[in-house]
């Protein structure tokens, strides 16, 4: 008689559909303050944090089902003491890891113990090129000497990096620095992310949005930099789509290929999910990892194409943008299944581009640092 | 700024015949078991070669170089070795640029 082992083909169900990647926001402290943070408002606090268990455990159900990178975030990861034992344990699981930091807080030491211990790639963020106003940016003292500093030592390591460099108003101007920057630290990659507006970049969205031709400027340097460094240094350019005909694709469409953990256990398919009032995100310690990703309402809610609405329903693009990105289109038109405003086939574009223009041509509001809120009880 | 100094610009590895090429210490290839492929684990990137592609980076281990490299497989697919080794370059060529690639012949071997 032929068994079936019914537990074995439903793994290889999931596998087929699992994510490849997932971001693991290790905490929500940072000794930054970025404006631009794409982390929620209501920022999660440390006595609700997941515990090293708990972690290794969400990192081990992951790999299970077919998890291949994971991106270890926050807030600020090292500010978690115990991230040498998590890199070690993703590493001993056979995930790709990848740290994605501000490198304020990390010294040579610690560093050569998180390599040690498998730490595959590293991933540092610069507000500018311009140490005072990268300082200014990330309101914070002194932090651009020590990325530099964090820099050198994994090209002393032969540890890969990536520059993150989240663009706007306050920046843009110095894009040609920041190249020379990353191309000078011996960054494999730069990213060049005009900043997304949710969370708290939506907030401060009138403080950072660029003009239109700042914006059409940047990516023609881009283009120049990236003929001129092929084979040195990978440029990634994200851009602003507010100033687009057609929006972003939502990365492989919500819920495919990627998912997120808070720092206390909510799954979310994407990171700035929570910024959509009404759905409901099941936490991994009360579910299973696989089952949360399987069955989950707020996982179920836009994946694939049933959802939608006109005029994505009947669009041509909606297998290649997926109607663009839910949060944008929650924050800007108040219902998620709408098409993305940044869409020229949404009623609210010509709206939202009059909006940008309006913003980016007024003197800059002060920023609302990223912090935590007052009075939580 | 204090690296300054010591900075010399990088130049553009190119691949040619006398290559004898290996997949950088962080680039790694990888069985997915799950979703039965060979797939190329890099920095923010999951690459998936096709199965000629797996074949050819598994005798990239910078102690032959990609002449012989292409000789070998022309042997075991039965293909003309110039077809042959002009993919490999292609391919090659195209993994160095995203900076996955050293050159043993060259001392690169980090
Ligand atoms: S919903 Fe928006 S923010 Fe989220 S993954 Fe899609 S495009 Fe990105
Ligand atoms: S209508 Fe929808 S699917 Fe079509 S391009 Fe716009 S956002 Fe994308």
């Amino acid at each position: 008689m032929v068994m079936i082992d019914e537990s074995t083909a439903r793994a290889e169900i999931i596998c087929a559909n699992a994510p490849e990647g997932m971001l693991a926001e290790l905490t929500h402290r940072c000794p930054l303050q970025c404006a631009y943070c794409s982390n929620p408002i209501e920022l999660e606090r440390v006595n609700h944090e997941m515990t090293t268990a708990e972690w290794k455990s969400v990192f081990t159900q992951a790999a299970e089902m077919g998890v291949l990178q994971i991106h270890l975030s926050g807030g600020e990861p090292t500010l978690r003491t115990d991230l040498e034992e998590i890199v070690a344990h993703t590493s001993a699981l056979g995930l790709y890891s990848n740290l994605i930091t501000a490198a304020v807080t990390i010294d040579r030491a610690r560093l050569a113990r998180l390599v040690d211990c498998g730490l595959d790639h590293v991933q540092i963020s610069f507000q500018d090129a311009d140490p005072e106003n990268s300082n200014r940016i990330g309101n914070i003292k002194g932090g651009f000497d020590k990325k530099i500093a964090v820099a050198g030592w994994l090209a002393e390591m032969d540890v890969p990096l990536t520059v993150n460099a989240p663009m706007h108003r306050q920046n843009i101007d110095n894009l040609e620095a920041v190249i020379d920057l990353a191309e000078r630290l011996g960054a494999i990659r730069l990213e060049v992310a005009h900043v997304q507006y949710y969370g708290w970049a939506l907030k401060n969205r009138a403080a950072l949005m660029p003009t239109y031709a700042q914006t059409m400027r940047s990516a023609e340097i881009v283009a120049r930099a990236q003929e001129r460094l092929k084979g040195i240094m990978g440029i990634d350019f994200v851009v602003p789509d507010y100033y687009a005909l057609t929006p972003k694709p939502c990365m492989g469409g919500w819920a495919s290929r990627f998912l997120n953990v808070t720092p206390s256990g909510k799954v979310l398919p994407c990171h700035a999910a929570e910024s959509i009032a009404g759905l409901k995100f099941d936490n991994v310690r009360e579910r299973r990892l696989r089952d949360i990703w399987m069955d989950s309402t707020a996982f179920n809610a836009f994946r694939g194409t049933e959802w939608m609405r006109e005029p994505c329903r009947t669009c041509d693009r909606r297998e290649i943008d997926f109607g663009g990105c839910r949060c944008q289109a929650f924050a800007v038109t108040g219902n998620a299944a709408n098409a993305d405003p940044a869409c020229a086939k949404s009623s609210f574009n010509l709206g939202l581009v009059a909006m940008a223009e309006r913003e980016a041509e007024t003197a800059p509001p002060p920023f609302v640092y990223r912090r935590f809120q007052k009075a939580v009880v | 700024m204090a690296e300054t100094a010591q900075y010399t610009p990088r130049t553009r590895l190119i691949i040619t015949e006398a290559t004898r090429p290996a997949l950088r210490r962080f680039v790694r290839l990888h069985h997915d078991a799950g979703r039965g492929r060979t797939v190329l684990l890099a920095p923010e990137r999951i690459v998936e070669p096709d199965e000629i592609a797996v074949d050819v980076l598994k005798l990239c281990d910078g102690s032959i170089s990609l002449g012989a490299i292409a000789v070998e497989l022309a042997k075991t697919y039965d293909a003309p070795e110039l077809d042959i080794r002009a993919d490999i370059t292609d391919l090659l060529q195209d993994l160095a640029d995203k900076g996955y690639i050293k050159d043993h012949s060259i001392g690169d071997d980090r």
